[in-house]
């Protein structure tokens, strides 16, 4: 049968498939996006899980929540994504370096 | 079969579809590759969650993250022009380093979160049967009372998220006339118009001389 | 005339007015506002001095002593302006305010048409105002405040012509040689306060019979004797001041000033406060025969050797500088064998004797244009006969001749010297006595050099009459020399009375009388001058048996010698420089103590400056405290900074591999 633990490992899967993609992904802001909402849905999975088991609606009330910011912080960061390609004519991530100290 | 095991079996079908689906994102070449199948990786998601009896998120997963931010992605890729050869370079170089990363902070989150103890932990009945009624109204009551608050400002998130999305692309074309109402309202009447008391009629000058106008001339 | 404060307050605040009115308002009181104002306030302080000293003359006066007013107060020791007058200091008075007053009328003559003249005007009478608060003290600080005060003002005179160069130097020469003495007597100070909780000489006084048997601790081992200490650090700001050996480098350059303050400051005045300290502290001075014996070495020392100085120099002035250090020697040495009246007697003359030697020297000096190379005078008799006879009246007083003022005081002081027993005695009577005859060879040379002979000038009819100093031909005249102006010559006919019958008048009283009364104070066993006093029969057979002593004897000799080179057979001079040239080097050199100064002192804080510069400030400071933390800063932000790679997903890494580090510390360290 299904265990909390199940879930668990499927969230911590998830979470470090997208940390990977977050770093070895050079060249294309989209998926650096793209990766972060996968990490966003792997702590969804947590809570959702976490709530389903110990029967607390805090849990998925929290999903709620995150659901609505990461719908907002994708809608502002693809903004600043269409704004920096206006500016820079590229997406590609090694060529963003101005801030080089 | 019984339904545990059929759970079961369902629960590994869909996580590999997610797993794979995820590792499909970041991997694949072509961008819109990528996000169709971080859309499908949220589909296997959502059924993940239905699983647990969260039918509402589930649901709420794909309507707004599927059918709203991923159709966003969606618009943004195909609205941009980007160069897909240059896209791929450097991949494997990288791949090692980020996986080994990748691997280590996974092991460590295992370890950290007692997995092993977990493992005793069986799903219980559903609480929202339990509670009466619908995951919704479960949801809804706890929502609704508890968390009102954090609800109205959710939606002033997304309301301000709205003003600056809009705010951040927004292109103000050279060449087009818009209205300013604040110059509008400023309007001075006595500025524009001004009053010139006058005779109705004006009375005709003197025919001058011919001899005059000939010198004039 | 009754003593009282207000007549004090004017004699010290007349001059001080006037300085002060001629300083600040010179420009609107003009060059004859700024004379005549100086020159009442100098005035009425001399008519007001000559008023305290009528009734001592008389035997009839008191000792005056009251505070004026408490400048400060540290505990129970108080610091006051005060007044002391006794027949000491009022003697003190007249000399000053005589010596100021012929000066400033002299100066009206001597500094027409230079620039400064108001301000020249105001430093004199600033100085006189000083010189007497220094002389009508009751306590030290007052006494040190003087002492300053005529230091400072001689650093201003010194350096009068500030643009040049030299005069600068001297100046500071002058201020920092003095400031070493003033070190020592701030000591002096410190340890009268030490041991009598007191700075009121009256206080001082009565407490000395706790001074013997009290010791200063110099090291752990080693302890002095307290009144020892004391006299000899006093005795090293009377160094500074009066210029003894060692410290008695800076006048001759204190030349450079104008001719009147040399006059003033450097012959008659300022010179004589460290004389008139120890007379003043002659209590004191009595306790210690160890100080004594080292004041009176030293004082013979420099009363030989710098007068042997004397009869090289070839400028006017340096002559008479070296002729003054030598006879402070002279007062010195009084001062060691405990002739303390002798001491300010010799004080008293010189002072006049010495002034209008200054001051003929500047008419000689004004006459030809200021030019002060005797090699290129010369029978200058013929052209300013008035200053011709009171040089030679200055001279035969400074050389010793009986009936002049100086043979009175000199020859009291050799014979005070004869008859003491203390250490160091033989050798300051042999030093006094070769200093009479080196100090009548270098008077006649010099006034065989200036006034007889033939001239040694040339006179050119004037190519611009211009009133330049340093810009003309030595030798070459524009116009013949004549006699000065009456401002000028009045002042010399003035010191010159007093040069001829001073000596006669007062040697019975202040030296064998009991004038100075309980001014000064000698130990009965080593009063030398009561000695003498049982062989004194009055003034006129002194000086007849003047005649046939060894001192007169030696200026004869040196009369002779003189003469005889100078008049007659003035090659034999070169000649004698060419034979004894090494000797004539030392004397030129002034046995190189300025060169060892220059080369251990100056250079030696120039180098102290320049390693603390390099080594301390630039090294140490800027480049290791300051320097250092900044070098580490910069090398680590460096370092840093190439963290900031300015791509996101390092920036990511970097998160992510902290996050690592952060779990893997928490999962093995607990929970």
């Amino acid at each position: 049968m299904i265990t909390l633990s199940h879930y668990i490992v499927l969230g911590a899967i998830l979470f470090c498939i997208s940390l990977a993609g977050l770093f070895i992904n050079r060249k294309n802001v989209l998926v650096l996006l793209m990766s972060i909402e996968l990490m966003l849905l792997a702590v969804n999975t947590n809570f959702v899980a976490f709530s389903r088991f110990h029967g607390d609606a805090s849990g998925q009330v929290f999903v709620f929540f995150i659901l609505t910011v990461a719908a907002a912080e994708s809608a502002i960061g693809l903004a600043i994504l269409v704004l920096l390609f206006r500016n820079r004519s590229t997406i590609n991530v090694g060529e963003i370096d101005s801030m080089k100290g | 079969m019984n339904m545990p095991l059929f759970q079961l079996v369902c629960f590994y079908l869909f996580a590999a579809v997610t797993v794979a689906g995820a590792v499909a994102v970041i991997s694949v070449r072509n961008t819109i590759h990528a996000a169709l199948f971080l859309v499908l990786t949220f589909f296997s998601s959502a059924c993940l969650w239905m699983l647990l009896q969260a039918e509402f998120l589930a649901l709420a997963l794909i309507v707004v993250y599927v059918g709203a931010v991923m159709v966003m992605f969606l618009f943004v890729v195909m609205m941009l022009d980007i160069d897909q050869e240059r896209v791929r370079e450097g991949f494997v170089r990288y791949l090692p380093v980020g996986l080994v990363v990748a691997l280590v902070m996974l092991a460590e989150m295992l370890g950290m979160i007692g997995v092993r103890a977990m493992h005793q932990q069986a799903l219980g009945p559903d609480p929202a049967q339990v509670a009466g009624g619908s995951n919704i109204r479960w949801l809804g009551e706890v929502l609704f009372t508890q968390y009102l608050l954090p609800f109205e400002v959710a939606a002033l998130i997304l309301t301000v998220g709205v003003v600056a999305a809009v705010a951040l692309t927004l292109r103000v074309r050279a060449g087009t006339k818009h209205e300013s109402p604040a110059r509008q309202v400023q309007a001075d009447p006595a500025q524009r118009v001004r009053l010139v008391k006058m005779a109705a009629e004006l009375p005709q000058p003197e025919p001058v001389a011919p001899a005059a106008e000939e010198s004039a001339s | 005339m009754e003593v009282s404060t207000p007549i004090l307050l004017t004699i010290a605040l007349a001059p001080l007015v006037g300085s002060l009115l001629a300083g600040l308002a010179g420009g609107w009181l003009k060059r004859g506002g700024a004379a005549g104002v100086t020159i009442l306030g100098v005035a009425l302080s001399f008519i007001l001095a000559v008023g305290v000293l009528v009734p001592y003359l008389s035997g009839q006066g008191t000792v005056y002593n009251q505070n004026i007013y408490t400048w400060f107060q540290v505990g129970h020791i108080n610091a006051s302006i005060g007044f002391m007058v006794d027949q000491l200091t009022a003697l003190m008075l007249v000399v000053v305010t005589f010596v100021s007053l012929l000066v400033h009328i002299y100066s009206i003559g001597y500094m027409k048409g230079e620039e400064g003249y108001q301000r020249f005007f105001s430093y004199i009478s600033l100085f006189t105002f000083s010189m007497l608060m220094l002389v009508m003290a009751n306590n030290f600080m007052q006494l040190f405040f003087g002492w300053e005060a005529v230091g400072l003002v001689s650093y201003l005179l010194i350096g009068f012509y500030y643009q040049r160069e030299s005069a600068i130097f001297a100046n500071l020469k002058a201020f920092i040689v003095n400031r070493v003495g003033d070190f020592g007597f701030l000591i002096g100070i410190a340890a009268v306060v030490y041991f009598m909780d007191s700075l009121d000489y009256a206080q001082v006084f009565a407490q000395i019979g706790q001074l013997p048997g009290k010791t200063v601790a110099i090291t752990a081992h080693t302890h002095w004797d307290a009144a020892t200490v004391i006299c000899i650090a006093l005795f090293v700001g009377a160094m500074g001041k009066s210029a003894q050996i060692p410290l008695h480098v800076w006048l001759p350059d204190s030349m450079e000033g104008p001719t009147p303050i040399s006059a003033l400051i450097h012959a008659a005045t300022m010179v004589t406060a460290g004389i008139f300290m120890v007379a003043r502290m002659s209590p004191i001075y009595e306790l210690s025969p160890t100080a004594l014996s080292f004041i009176m070495v030293i004082g013979a020392t420099g009363a030989l050797f710098t007068g042997m100085i004397g009869i090289v120099q070839n400028d006017i002035k340096r002559v008479v500088a070296y002729s003054t250090l030598s006879q402070l020697g002279y007062m010195t040495v009084a001062l060691g064998v405990s002739a303390y009246s002798g001491a300010v007697f010799h004080l008293l003359t010189h002072a006049f004797f010495k002034a209008l030697l200054f001051l003929g020297a500047g008419s000689v000096i004004l006459a030809m244009h200021h030019e002060q190379d005797m090699r290129y005078m010369g029978g200058l008799r013929r052209y300013m006969p008035v200053t011709w006879i009171t040089m030679w009246i200055g001279s035969l007083a400074l050389c010793g001749v009986p009936f002049f003022s100086g043979f009175y005081s000199k020859d009291a002081i050799i014979e005070a010297v004869g008859e003491s027993h203390r250490f160091g005695a033989g050798y300051a009577w042999f030093c006094v006595t070769a200093g009479a005859f080196v100090t009548a060879l270098y008077t006649f040379r010099q006034l065989h050099l200036v006034f007889h002979g033939k001239p040694r000038f040339t006179i050119e009819a004037a190519h611009g009459h211009g009133h330049d100093h340093d810009d003309h031909k030595p030798g070459v005249l524009a116009h013949a020399p004549k006699e000065s102006p009456l401002v000028v010559t009045l002042p010399l006919i003035l010191l010159a009375i007093p040069s001829l019958l001073a000596g006669y008048l007062l040697v019975q009283p202040l030296l064998f009388g009991s004038w100075f009364g309980d001014a000064i104070h000698v130990n009965p066993a080593d009063n030398v001058l009561t000695v003498l006093g049982q062989d004194f029969h009055g003034a006129l057979a002194m000086a007849l048996h003047g005649f046939v002593q060894l001192p007169f004897l030696l200026v004869l000799a040196a009369f002779v010698i003189t003469t005889w080179i100078y008049v007659f057979n003035p090659s034999v001079a070169d000649r004698i420089k060419q034979a004894f040239h090494p000797l004539w080097k030392l004397l030129d050199r002034k046995y190189w103590v300025d060169e060892a100064y220059f080369a251990v002192f100056a250079r030696g804080g120039v180098a102290l400056g320049r390693l603390f510069w390099k080594a301390g400030d630039k090294g140490l400071l800027d480049g290791v405290v300051v320097g250092g933390p900044v070098a580490a800063v910069h090398g680590l932000a460096a370092s840093l900074r190439r963290l900031q790679t300015g791509f996101v997903y390092h920036y990511v890494f970097a998160m992510i591999f902290g996050l690592v580090l952060l779990l893997g510390g928490y999962w093995v360290f607990g929970h």
